[in-house]
């Protein structure tokens, strides 16, 4: 248990069981305060600012650490060094930051360090609208990196569920050891609802596992146990394709090959553990509407209106992104005539969802920093079903 | 197999004694004959084991390009091997979470000048206690010899083959500005004062900072006349001036000199250390809206 559990414990209590009235970004910010975080840099960008507004006010208060980096590539580098040191670390931007983490997000997946990286989506490309929301982030969470890897990405549609999973996501990167993606968009980040905290003792927290004596820190087992800086194991962690020891090797075909196999085979093998999604009136359905993030709200709405009218339709929502639920999106694709997958972006997810699938996908794109209505999502429905 | 163990035993004594420092199953290193990191890590390590540091007690952190190699993975402690340009800030993050470890930065012009720079400027400005030796041999030696922002005006590299055209960083004052504790500059030849100023960093709270002038005979000496490593220190030896003889001479007398020793040693407070005092007041002071405050229910 760490030094400054008791305070952190002791703070957050005062929060238990009240409800508040707070955006997407400060809930996400809260909950990762739950979630044990005690570390966090950044760089302000539009529409994610307000997580690093919480983070500095609050993370003082329970004995944490925010610092303000000097850009984005900084602020990961600084998590990715303060969680070698102990900490549960995160980070929050937008595109163009998240643009510039992509190298050490593949970092962390090579040298297996635990973060949680909150990328609120705003309209790009480049400068983009910097103010309005997109889901235009899809593709890069997945492939922003270079090689071959695997990543875990969560999508909210709610300010509670930013809540939660930022919870959700801390848990996995300790589990997996691994980044974790927050997949925001500028709409759920900005949004305000009603949230009601949950007493600390209820939220269950999984911590990493660390080594106790000489096991291998990069290799052994699927998921090896991490060392913490100071501890006198006199760890090397690097970013070059390493042996099991964490010593550089380069040069062997074999050792690339068997971290980097195994590197994706962690999330890979555990996908039916990871996978998370709702499903919304698919016993009787025809046709499924797959959605995910602010949109899934207005696509609940057409779907609802639709089953009115007699419509044997339903929803999946994505909650997790990537690995993609492939499995399920392929036993829909084989039962229903038509998927529609409306989304903020120009068809980045239903491109994916035709690789698993042989009925028709008919995408729903919408980008220019407006949400989709209910009647937009609706009237494309109502000619196809 | 008697003889083995003997044989073993002498190569056991004829260690050298600062040998425990090294991480032995990576070497022999890899740098090439004539090579500046040598001497450096020599000198790391001596200045280490006289201030009998614990390695358990130092973190390395470091960058791409050759000197990074010299913590790592030469260096038996914990040693993070960052991305291109990047070391100062994941040091950043371990120094907050470990104010009572060494944190030390070795890593090349390229990595903390080049790509790196605005991580260097800022470090310097928040005066976190980072330990930064910046090996400076005026060229990108690991990929082949390419221009750096440090090589000087006119010469030929595999990407100035006509010479170069731009001004290089006089890196050790542009650290002094932007608020450092301790800067010094020295250069591979100068080995016990370097050793000094090393301990002096490591020991100083605040940011410290040495530029280590160094040879790469392999890509930049051969491109200017200097082909071994033994020329390269002799021309340090000739072309170092003192910082208190500098400032007794002219810009014109100063033209290819390398100014040598202290540039700034200063008291001020430091980042981590305002960190932890911050917390601190918080759990005493009551400041900003409390959860009970702005809770709907």
């Amino acid at each position: 248990m760490k030094g400054n559990d008791k305070i952190r414990r002791e703070y957050l209590s005062r929060f238990a069981n009240r409800s508040y009235f707070m955006q997407g970004d400060e809930s996400v910010a809260y909950g990762s305060l739950y979630a044990g975080c005690d570390f966090f840099a950044g760089y302000p960008i539009t529409p994610a600012s307000e997580v690093a507004e919480v983070m500095s006010a609050e993370l003082p208060r329970v004995d944490g650490y925010y610092i303000q980096m000097e850009d984005e590539l900084a602020s990961l580098s600084a998590v990715i060094g303060a969680v070698w040191a102990g900490a549960k670390g995160m980070t929050a931007t937008s595109g163009p930051g998240f643009s510039l983490m992509q190298e050490n997000i593949g970092y962390a997946v090579m040298t297996e360090t635990p973060c949680v990286i909150v990328n609120v989506q705003r309209s790009g490309p480049s400068t983009g609208q910097a103010t309005k929301p997109a889901q235009g982030d899809i593709m890069q969470a997945r492939w922003g990196t270079h090689g071959d890897h695997e990543i875990i990405a969560l999508a909210p549609n709610s300010v509670q569920e930013c809540f939660e999973l930022a919870i959700e996501a801390f848990n996995l990167s300790e589990e997996y050891r691994t980044p974790v993606i927050i997949l925001m968009d500028g709409e759920v980040g900005h949004m305000r609802e009603k949230i009601i905290m949950p007493p600390l003792d209820k939220v269950k927290i999984r911590e990493r596992k660390l080594a106790t004596g000489d096991e291998l820190l990069f290799g052994g087992e699927l998921i090896p146990p991490m060392a913490e800086f100071g501890v006198g194991r006199f760890i090397h962690v690097t970013g070059s394709t390493h042996k099991e020891s964490g010593i550089r090797d380069v040069e062997s075909q074999q050792a690339h090959h068997t971290l980097v196999t195994r590197l994706c085979k962690k999330i890979a093998d555990n996908r039916d553990r990871i996978i998370r999604f709702e499903e919304n009136h698919l016993e009787d359905a025809d046709f499924v509407v797959i959605s995910y993030g602010a949109t899934a709200r207005p696509a609940a709405g057409a779907v609802l209106r639709a089953r009115g009218e007699g419509k044997k339709i339903g929803m999946l929502r994505l909650i997790t992104i990537w690995p993609f639920p492939e499995s399920k999106v392929r036993e829909l694709g084989a039962r229903v005539k038509k998927i529609f997958v409306p989304e903020m972006n120009l068809g980045q997810l239903s491109r994916e969802i035709e690789r698993f699938v042989k009925c028709e996908v008919i995408p729903i794109p919408k980008i220019g920093g407006i949400a989709h209505t209910i009647d937009e999502i609706y009237s494309a429905l109502k000619g196809e079903v | 197999m008697a003889e083995d163990a003997d044989r073993k035993e002498v190569a056991e004594k004829r260690r050298h004694r600062l040998f425990k420092y090294l991480r032995k199953e990576v070497l022999p290193t890899a740098f090439c004959p004539g090579c500046g990191c040598g001497i450096v890590l020599n000198c790391y390590a001596h200045a280490v084991d006289e201030l009998q540091l614990d390695p358990n007690d130092i973190v390395a952190v470091t960058g791409i390009g050759c000197s990074s190699w010299i913590p790592s993975p030469y260096f038996l402690g914990d040693t993070l091997h960052t991305t291109h340009g990047r070391p100062i800030p994941f040091a950043t993050g371990v120094k907050v979470m470990q104010p009572d470890k060494t944190v030390v930065v070795i890593a090349g012009d390229g990595d903390l000048i080049g790509i790196g720079g605005n991580h260097l400027i800022h470090a310097a400005r928040r005066n976190i206690d980072i330990k930064v030796f910046l090996v400076n041999n005026l060229i990108y030696g690991m990929t082949g010899g390419q221009l750096a922002p440090t090589t000087p005006l006119g010469i030929s590299t595999t990407t100035s083959p006509h010479g170069n055209v731009e001004h290089p960083f006089e890196i050790a004052e542009l650290v002094a500005a932007a608020g450092a504790s301790y800067v010094a500059r020295w250069t591979t030849y100068h080995v016990f004062p370097l050793m000094e100023s090393m301990q002096k960093a490591l020991t100083k709270k605040g940011f410290c900072f040495l530029e280590i002038r160094s040879q790469c005979p392999i890509s930049y000496g051969r491109r200017v006349g200097q082909r071994t490593g033994s020329e390269a220190l002799q021309e340090y030896k000739e072309s170092s001036v003192r910082i208190e003889d500098a400032a007794e001479m002219s810009p014109e007398e100063l033209e290819g000199k390398i100014i040598i020793g202290k540039l700034i040693e200063r008291e001020k407070e430091e980042f981590t250390g305002n960190l932890r005092k911050l917390n601190v007041e918080l759990r005493t002071k009551k400041t900003g809206r409390s959860p009970e405050e702005w809770s709907l229910s």
